[in-house]
């Protein structure tokens, strides 16, 4: 158990240094980093004192350790756009962004597995069947479009739901919070059901035909010799046994949604780092992207690493060894 | 004595798309209370099908088409699933072949045990615990309390399948349906769990019904015996008589198939009653042959050479040397073949018998030792080209049938890839009847090089195995458990094949196996191996009437007693 | 023995053709993803009009509404966009471009994940450690993510005048180059299977060379599992491409997919032009539905437990 949590921290620790990695030669070879500072007027003597001052004729290791030491501290620069430091702008951004994958997670995960789980066990019904077609049909959904029809009928339409923003905030200290005020849920809603539809229908399948699997066992066949009822074998059963592979998905999946909260963020105008990251991507503004990269690693290899522990908690054939 | 069981005129049928297949066909059979009653075929015979009738738990599409079955005077056939669902657990129990996939492997022994009995005693909590810790060690378990709380990952194959019988047991079931409930296990594992059933049948008076293919169960436990062939039940009675003078000419092909370990005969009687049993067989004239070329006139030395062969696998991986377990797999090992002998490696699973063959065959790499073949060191330097062309000698045939063929190539293409290969003809045309003089050869008939391998079943793979080992011309034939995964009618003639083989082509063959007839009936000179090393070395009657390790000496106890069958002359 | 069936009669009786002629589903899927891709390789010639041809458009002609609404005019049936071109036009091309970009970087994903992903499980050892690590870092990041990164470095990376012109290239590698681990993890554990069974040792003791016994032996036994994710991946990919034309990170609005056109129809929609965005949006999930539909069914019929 103790060497199978050492071998994944260990992995992250390289996934992070790899990551750091791309990240610096963003840094030092997409375009020149001072032309995107200083644009086309600035003199060759000034080019050269910022190059100076930016260390950037010492040796790339020389570079590379600056590079480790300053992120660490997390401090990657200033914006080229912006200009003002990066760091900053991403903590100010997160907490929307936190606060929708949170609220998208959630109904993503408690519809996902229910409706898996219910259309697992009653194969046959047509509440069930009509379910399944529907959820292609949910996969087969780009996120932008479900967004924008979303604002089309609810905002444009109905009026009921503002279109774009995130309005209704409250400040707890540094962080912004949208869950204490109705206007606050009104704004949050759209995105966050725009942002779980695809993962709701990806975990439901995928639940379904854990199931599914689950159910063609020959423990499950000894289990209907020994007369048990149907309600013990599908859950005690079945459905502990469906969970555990399940686990392991739950990280990719928040993982995607992370991933996908850019399109959100985009089609909602959703002040959060998506946002943020989109338009560093349009201007070339190396130093949010570099860090939005970094940042965004660190959160998945530490959801991955929960994730591996609760996996470890859940099947004892790691838990206890062979 | 009322019966406890009794079906009569039962037909199951698969409805599939090419129309309606019967499994089970007008079968008949009785069990007492206190009765083991063997159910005893081949594959496909539809034993398991009749198992899995009479608790309702056919898979589907499955149907009971016809018949009934009457356990203790009530009719099973037409109850809804509510009934049957209390019956079974509570009255009727039933074992299945694997321990390591019936339980639930996140479920502690305990809690599977109690679910079982809350369910068909309605006892609970305490009670329930109390109950379980009698149940387990009545099948043998000893720390009963302590074992509960372990999972099943925990616990050997053989522990594994007595905490099966264990739960089988919870609901006091009056008829126990056993369905191959040791073919997954060790031999000497195996005798335990039967002398374990045996036991608790007389004990409780339960009525067990035993589904085999192996006669050597049947000889050992069963009180009477029914024979199946093709969903038909074509014989029945008690076991003595059904061994010592079978009736039916299926019978008697079946008994006359399994390998007698008392004596060695010249071959395997043939078992005529099954289609496509017989070698019929175009003989090519080895002569004048393209594969009789590859005989040497008189070879000399050792075919084989093994001195101190040595090979450790790590079984985990850790950063600490201390930490990391190895498992010894071969010990030492060194033994010689003489040209155109059979020798034998016998042993049970875990022996390293088979790893000794596989480091013969280059598969894998000693840790220490050497290995020669026809004198030259192929271990050493394994890509010097002198040990290449000695390993070219060399052929192999693996055990299971259904893997050991590209399921995508054509039989054609299987057999002729290692002529193609080596260049070993001028001409693709003559490859071609090349391919197909082997394929008439060893029995299966030249047009079938069109074919794929789907489309034949396992023991003519196996030919098509045979024939593409001798597409090399190899001098040296490696044969490891070949016949395992077979038929009993099945096995017999692909022995007679290899036999007939290796006297008209002068092969040197290395034989594996774990069963020791077969063993006997195949070779000249055998090695016992247990723990990757190896106890005795011996000829075939010696070792067989005079063991002289004690290891051997268990080995051959395990033996099933078939002194029912009855006697043969001597080869 | 009587005659052994020609390929033709295997494949007519094979069971993967009867579950396909049992399933309606399976081969309404097959009609509509069939007439997309044919409507669309054939849209030089059934589109009434080359959108793609500054010649053929006229900003006077722009945002004008579907023939049967109000204002419309005959000769363009779905109305035009706000630079005057044809819609129904625009979307076969568009729809064209869809498909191809997907195709394209499934392949190249494809081709190069299984590649990687077999060598990795027969050679196994270091090649093997180094393979999967390398797969492993990229799967912690997932896909769009990823495909905008590497999207948005390409294009930077290129200078400005030829951006345009090689953002097809761009997004097919973008897209490609985060697919490849997918088809990496599959390809390999299929391969570790295989390479396990004993016709690949049979094919080693023969004395074959590693290479080939992976080409002829281990490779045509990986494409079945492999193939599954290909359908999944299609889909994914078609929606990739979608997504960063979209976000304005794709194929440019002179030539646009239908992602862009979407993007571009957006900018109208509050004003009341929706059929600028409502028709590209339908024929995408149209399109994507039908593969994924084709997949399901593939995925079913190809998985030997099932039977």
């Amino acid at each position: 158990m103790f060497t199978f949590i050492l071998k994944r921290l260990g992995q992250s620790v390289l996934v992070m240094a790899v990551v750091s990695a791309i990240s610096f030669s963003l840094f030092n070879f997409v375009g020149d980093p001072v032309n995107n500072m200083v644009g086309q007027d600035a003199t060759r003597e000034q080019r050269l004192e910022i190059r100076e001052a930016l260390g950037l004729d010492d040796p790339i290791t020389t570079q590379y350790a600056r590079f480790m030491g300053n992120a660490l501290q997390g401090e990657f620069g200033l914006s080229y756009r912006i200009k003002q430091p990066v760091d900053e702008l991403i903590l100010a951004r997160l907490p929307a962004t936190l606060e929708l994958v949170f609220v998208s997670a959630l109904i993503a995960l408690v519809i996902g597995i229910g409706l898996g789980v219910y259309t697992g066990i009653r194969r046959k019904s047509w509440v069930s069947r009509t379910i399944l077609s529907t959820s292609l049909i949910g996969v087969s959904l780009p996120t932008f479009i479900i967004g924008i029809s979303l604002i089309y009928i609810f905002a444009v339409w109905l009026r009921w739901l503002p279109s774009s923003g995130r309005s209704g905030t409250v400040e707890l200290g540094w962080w912004k919070t949208s869950f204490l005020t109705i206007d606050g849920w009104r704004s949050i809603i759209l995105p966050a059901i725009t942002l779980s539809l695809f993962q709701l229908t990806l975990i439901l399948r995928l639940v379904r035909a854990e199931m599914l699997e689950v159910m063609r066992t020959d423990f499950i066949k000894f289990a209907r010799a020994r007369g048990l009822s149907e309600r013990a074998i599908n859950f005690t059963h079945a459905l502990r046994n469906t969970l555990v592979p399940v686990i392991t998905i739950i990280g990719l999946n928040i993982g995607g949604l992370i991933a996908f909260s850019v399109i959100t963020e985009t089609v909602f105008q959703w002040p959060g780092t998506g946002l943020m990251f989109i338009q560093a991507v349009d201007f070339v503004d190396v130093p949010i992207m570099a860090a939005y990269l970094v940042f965004v690693a660190l959160l998945f290899v530490a959801i991955n690493l929960v994730v591996d522990i609760l996996y470890m908690f859940v099947d004892p054939r790691i838990r206890l060894g062979d | 004595m009322t019966d406890l069981l009794k079906i009569s005129g039962l037909s199951v049928e698969f409805p599939t798309r090419r129309g309606n297949v019967k499994a089970v066909r007008n079968v008949g059979l009785t069990v007492s209370p206190g009765e083991v009653v063997g159910l005893v075929g081949e594959s496909g015979a539809g034993k398991s099908t009749i198992g899995n009738a009479v608790i309702d738990l056919l898979e589907s599409p499955g149907r009971v088409a016809e018949g009934s079955i009457l356990f203790q005077g009530e009719e099973l056939r037409g109850k809804d699933e509510n009934e049957m669902r209390r019956i079974r657990g509570d009255r009727i129990g039933m074992i299945f072949q694997d321990p390591q996939t019936s339980l639930n492997p996140l479920m502690t022994i305990g809690d599977q045990l109690v679910e079982t009995l809350e369910k068909t005693s309605g006892l609970r909590g305490q009670k329930a615990e109390a109950r379980a810790i009698d149940l387990i060690e009545s099948v043998g378990i000893t720390e009963a309390k302590a074992r509960l709380k372990a999972y099943p990952h925990q616990f050997s194959g053989g522990m594994r399948q007595r905490v099966v019988i264990a739960l089988a047991l919870a609901g006091d079931p009056e008829l126990i349906i056993a369905d191959e409930p040791t073919t997954a296990l060790d031999v000497s594992i195996q005798a335990q769990i039967l002398d374990l059933i045996k036991a608790l049948c007389r004990e409780r008076q339960v009525g067990v019904i035993i589904v085999t293919h192996d006669i050597g169960v049947i000889a050992n436990i069963a009180d009477r015996v029914c024979v199946m062939y093709r969903g038909e039940v074509v014989e029945t009675g008690p076991v003595a008589q059904i061994l010592g003078n079978p009736q039916h000419e299926y019978t008697k092909s079946l008994i006359a198939a399994v390998p007698r370990a008392d004596v060695k005969l010249h071959r395997f009687n043939s078992v005529d009653y099954i289609e496509g049993g017989d070698d019929v067989r175009r003989r090519i004239d080895i002569q004048t042959h393209w594969l009789g070329a590859a005989r040497t006139a008189n070879a000399s030395g050792n075919a084989i050479e093994v001195q101190d062969l040595n090979l450790a696998f790590t079984l985990q991986k850790a950063i600490l040397k201390k930490n990391r377990k190895m498992l010894r797999a071969v010990d030492n090992v060194s033994f010689n073949v003489r040209q155109g002998e059979t020798f034998g490696l016998v042993g049970e699973s875990g022996s390293g018998k088979s790893t000794v063959a596989r480091l013969i065959a280059g598969l894998y790499t000693p840790d220490l030792g050497v290995i020669r073949i026809n004198g030259q060191d192929v271990s050493t330097a394994p890509r010097d080209p002198q040990a290449i062309e000695a390993r070219r000698a060399l052929q192999m045939i693996f055990q299971d049938p259904y893997s050991s063929l590209n399921a995508r190539m054509r039989v054609l293409d299987i057999v002729a890839e290692p002529i193609r290969f080596y260049k070993l003809t001028s001409s693709e045309s003559e490859t071609r009847t090349i391919v197909g003089d082997l394929l008439d050869h060893v029995g299966l008939g030249a047009q079938a090089a069109i074919r794929y391998p789907h489309e034949f079943s396992g023991g003519q793979r196996q030919r098509i195995s045979i024939a593409r080992a001798l597409a090399s011309r190899p001098r040296i034939l490696i044969c490891d458990e070949p016949t395992s995964a077979l038929d009993v009618s099945v096995q017999a003639t692909i022995l007679n094949l290899l036999k007939d083989l290796q006297q008209e082509l002068g092969l040197t063959m290395l034989f594996i196996s774990h069963d020791l007839p077969v063993i006997r009936q195949m070779c000249d000179r055998i090695a016992v191996m247990k723990s990757g090393q190896i106890c005795e070395i011996a000829e075939t009657q010696a070792l067989f009437e005079t063991p002289q390790h004690a290891y051997s000496k268990h080995l051959l106890d395990l033996m099933p007693r078939m002194d029912l069958l009855r006697p043969v002359e001597a080869a | 023995m009587n005659e052994a069936p020609t390929r033709w009669q295997r494949i007519r009786e094979s069971d993967i053709t009867h579950s396909f002629l049992s399933s309606p589903g399976a081969m309404i899927a097959a009609a509509i993803t069939v007439a997309c891709i044919l409507t669309a390789f054939l849209a030089p010639l059934i589109a009434p009009f080359d959108p793609f041809d500054p010649a053929q458009i006229s900003l006077w002609d722009g945002k004008l509404p579907p023939a049967w609404a109000e204002g419309g005019q005959p000769q363009y049936l779905l109305g035009t966009d706000n630079q005057g071109r044809d819609m129904l036009s625009t979307i076969l091309y568009g729809g064209r471009l869809s498909i191809i970009v997907g195709l394209a970087a499934v392949a190249l994903g494809m081709v190069l994940g299984v590649m990687l992903g077999v060598i990795s499980g027969y050679v196994g050892g270091t090649a093997d450690a180094v393979i999967m690590r390398i797969a492993d870092v990229q799967l912690t990041i997932p896909g769009i993510l990823l495909a905008i990164l590497i999207n948005g470095i390409g294009r930077a990376a290129l200078p400005l005048d030829m951006r345009e012109e090689f953002a097809i290239y761009v997004v097919i590698i973008a897209i490609g180059l985060t697919d490849w681990p997918q088809f990496a993890r599959v390809a390999r554990g299929a391969t570790l299977v295989e390479a396990n069974k004993e016709y690949v040792q049979a094919a080693r003791v023969i004395g074959l060379p590693s290479w080939l016994i992976m080409v002829r032996h281990v490779l045509p036994n990986t494409l079945r599992p492999v193939l599954v994710i290909a359908t999944i991946g299609l889909a994914l990919a078609i929606i990739s491409e979608a997504t960063l034309s979209f976000l304005g990170q794709g194929i440019p609005p002179t030539t646009p997919s239908l992602g862009t056109l979407i993007r571009v129809g957006n900018e109208y929609l509050f004003s009341g032009l929706w059929w600028i965005t409502f028709f590209p949006a339908i024929a995408l999930v149209v399109l994507v539905f039908a593969v994924n539909l084709l997949g399901d069914w593939m995925r079913d019929a190809l998985n030997p437990k099932l039977r």
